[in-house]
């Protein structure tokens, strides 16, 4: 190897070769120059041109003229070796330069047996089988959500009993995570959303001569429906992820184990405050969110439908009722229970594997606005048939 | 390049490295010479991984030259520092395998990179370089995840070799192992490293390893090294950490080992 450092250094480059000749019915190999990686594609045509070629059984592989080796060009010649040879007998490697003999030794005694390949699987079977098992995940996958929710509600109902046991100051911080920090990008998209949703309505209903309803569709559409949606939405995608990517890397760490083997419910220290944190923070944003949307949709309406504020208030004291807040309310903790318990169950799903950090907080956000949009619907009848 | 220059595989000169107002690295240096393993040692907190991280370049420093392979390496195009980068293999404290990646893939990643192959022949390859460093057949095609701790050291060490490197960094190799594997992994680097005629500069925590698998060793201390040279050597220099390290209680029964050898 030390001579081989000394040929680096100058840069000689020496093309590697492999004749074959034949001695008294003995067919001599003698591989020259440089057997490395920088040469491993030439080696290997080389290598392959000589086992395709037909030889008589007895070979012999002469290394004398062999400049340079690494463990490339060596596996290489253990190979060729062991093609010439019958199995289980590989041809005789003779006149290995001594400073590559331990190298010759070690890489002759590996690859034995040839890697496992996965079987071969069909296209159409697969595909059937992957539909079932999604099938079959679904079902276990309600049943552990059920499960994830009744173990919250019992933690719930262990801390109303013994309040001390209540991680106060965790819940506070992620209130301030997932209800103060997101104040202004909720005002912020909430109000857009008011001003477009009124521009929309101004543009069309003009048409008609009905001005004065986009006010009343504006109120309603943002108390009832569009500001709870909007910031559930909102949350999922920010405080959601963010949980299960958190629960996720404390599960790859063992965090969570550690936590179990002294006593300690994961679900007492690290569930609960995070889901009633969303429980008390998502109403207190969809109430912020409705405002502002109601002040997009009122500063459209002035400066683009030319409504003076004083009509816009007014229309709007006659459209809305209290009924129509209730409505959008009732339905914030209920959409923020939803998003908790299923990022906190993709976060405890989380195996070793960066790759499925990743597919677990996907898979968090995706179901989570999915079962709010859901939950909308479900209220949407239940209000509908109450007569709220 | 000096003839001096071309039998050492890593010099650093005046080395200074800090965070903040902590200087971690003070005006060190340090020397490795070619086809030596050089075992650092140090407490807890003394810039051992620190060292090892700004010579391979994760670690920005304040001051100072580090020359690898004869090459300054701040000083040359990206192109020749990208060369010398392929020369060098690095085994990180916790294995850093791709976690995606079966253990062949993990080992053939690099090989894929960097060199043109055939299919066939880098995965032979690869697995040859596991089965070099002690694993079968079977574990070739598992995830990192299912991979006890000795076996994702022991991938990773493949992954470190998959480009025949002149230099292996090895960042605490045997923490985590028990000391019978620990042993063995060892008794592999050494003849690994006696194979394919490797440098290795490994920081350790572990006293048998320093003795059994070590050429030289360098004790790190103050942000400077305060001793280097033949463990014996070392272990004779009169330092208070020093005399802490070698003299306490696990110090005692290799200072013994160390000194039967040397009679």
């Amino acid at each position: 190897m030390w001579q081989q450092r000394e040929a680096d250094q100058l840069h000689v480059i020496d093309e590697p070769t492999l004749a074959a000749t034949g001695q008294d019915g003995l067919t001599v190999v003698t591989p020259k120059g440089d057997w490395t990686a920088a040469f491993a594609r030439e080696l290997e045509a080389l290598v392959g041109a000589r086992t395709a070629a037909p030889t008589s059984p007895p070979a012999r592989i002469d290394m004398k003229g062999v400049g340079r080796l690494d463990t490339y060009g060596a596996w290489l010649i253990v190979r060729l070796a062991r093609v010439l040879g019958s199995p289980g007998a590989p041809a005789d490697i003779a006149d290995i330069p001594e400073h590559f003999s331990a190298l010759m030794a070690e890489m002759g005694a590996t690859n034995r047996t040839p890697v496992e390949q996965p079987p071969r699987t069909n296209v159409l079977t697969d595909g059937l089988a992957a539909v079932g098992r999604s099938v079959a995940d679904l079902a276990r996958e309600s049943l552990v959500f059920t499960n994830m929710l009744g173990a919250v509600c019992l933690s719930l109902l262990g801390v109303v009993l013994r309040p001390r046991q209540f991680r106060l100051i965790s819940a506070v911080h992620h209130i301030d995570r997932v209800a103060w920090q997101a104040v202004p990008i909720v005002l912020l998209i909430t109000f857009l959303i008011g001003g477009i949703v009124a521009q929309q309505g101004f543009f069309h209903f003009r048409k008609f001569g009905a001005d004065e309803y986009v006010v009343d569709m504006v109120g309603i559409l943002v108390l009832r429906e569009l500001g709870v949606l909007i910031v559930a939405i909102m949350v999922a995608g920010r405080s959601g992820s963010s949980y299960t990517a958190e629960l996720g890397s404390m599960k790859m760490r063992e965090e969570i184990d550690a936590l179990r083997t002294m006593g300690i419910d994961p679900v007492n220290v690290l569930l609960l405050p995070r889901i009633l944190a969303l429980v008390i923070g998502l109403p207190l944003l969809t109430f912020l969110g409705s405002m502002a949307a109601l002040y997009g949709g009122g500063l459209v309406a002035w400066l683009y439908g030319g409504m003076s504020p004083e009509i816009f208030i007014a229309r709007l004291k006659d459209a809305i009722s209290v009924t129509h807040f209730k409505v959008g309310m009732i339905k914030a903790p209920f959409m923020a229970l939803a998003i908790g318990v299923v990022a906190c169950v993709e976060g405890l799903k989380v195996q070793g594997s960066a790759e499925s950090l990743g597919l677990q907080t996907t898979n968090s956000v995706v179901k989570s606005i999915f079962l709010v949009i859901l939950l909308d619907g479900l209220f949407a009848i239940f209000f509908a048939s109450i007569g709220m | 390049m000096t003839g001096q220059g071309e039998q050492l595989a890593i010099r650093a000169e005046d080395l200074v490295v800090g965070f903040g107002a902590r200087l971690v690295l003070d005006r060190l240096s340090l020397e490795v010479r070619r086809g030596e393993v050089l075992g650092l040692v140090g407490g807890s907190g003394s810039g051992k991984s620190v060292l090892l991280r700004s010579i391979i370049g994760l670690l920005p420093k304040r001051a100072g030259r580090i020359e690898v392979m004869g090459v300054d390496l701040d000083r040359v195009p990206d192109r020749e520092r990208r060369a010398v980068e392929r020369r060098w293999g690095i085994l990180f404290q916790q294995g850093a395998l791709f976690s995606s990646l079966s253990a062949l893939e993990n080992v053939a990643f690099p090989m894929r990179e960097h060199l043109r192959l055939s299919d066939r022949l880098r995965s032979e390859v690869a697995l040859a370089k596991l089965e070099m460093v002690g694993l079968s057949v079977a574990d070739a095609n598992k995830l990192p995840a299912e991979l006890s701790g000795g076996m994702v050291k022991r991938v990773a060490l493949a992954r470190a070799l998959a480009l025949d490197p002149d230099i292996v960094f090895l960042d605490e190799p045997t923490s985590g192992l028990d000391p019978i594997a620990a042993g063995d992994f060892d008794d592999l680097i050494k003849t690994l490293q006696q194979t394919l005629g490797l440098t290795v500069f490994m920081v350790t925590h572990d006293l048998d390893s320093l003795a059994s698998v070590c050429d030289r060793v360098a004790a790190l201390a103050g942000g400077k090294v305060i001793a280097v040279g033949p463990l014996a050597e070392v272990m004779a220099v009169e330092h208070p950490w020093i005399e802490a390290y070698f003299k306490g209680k696990r110090g005692r029964a290799l200072g013994r080992a160390v000194l039967h050898m040397g009679t």
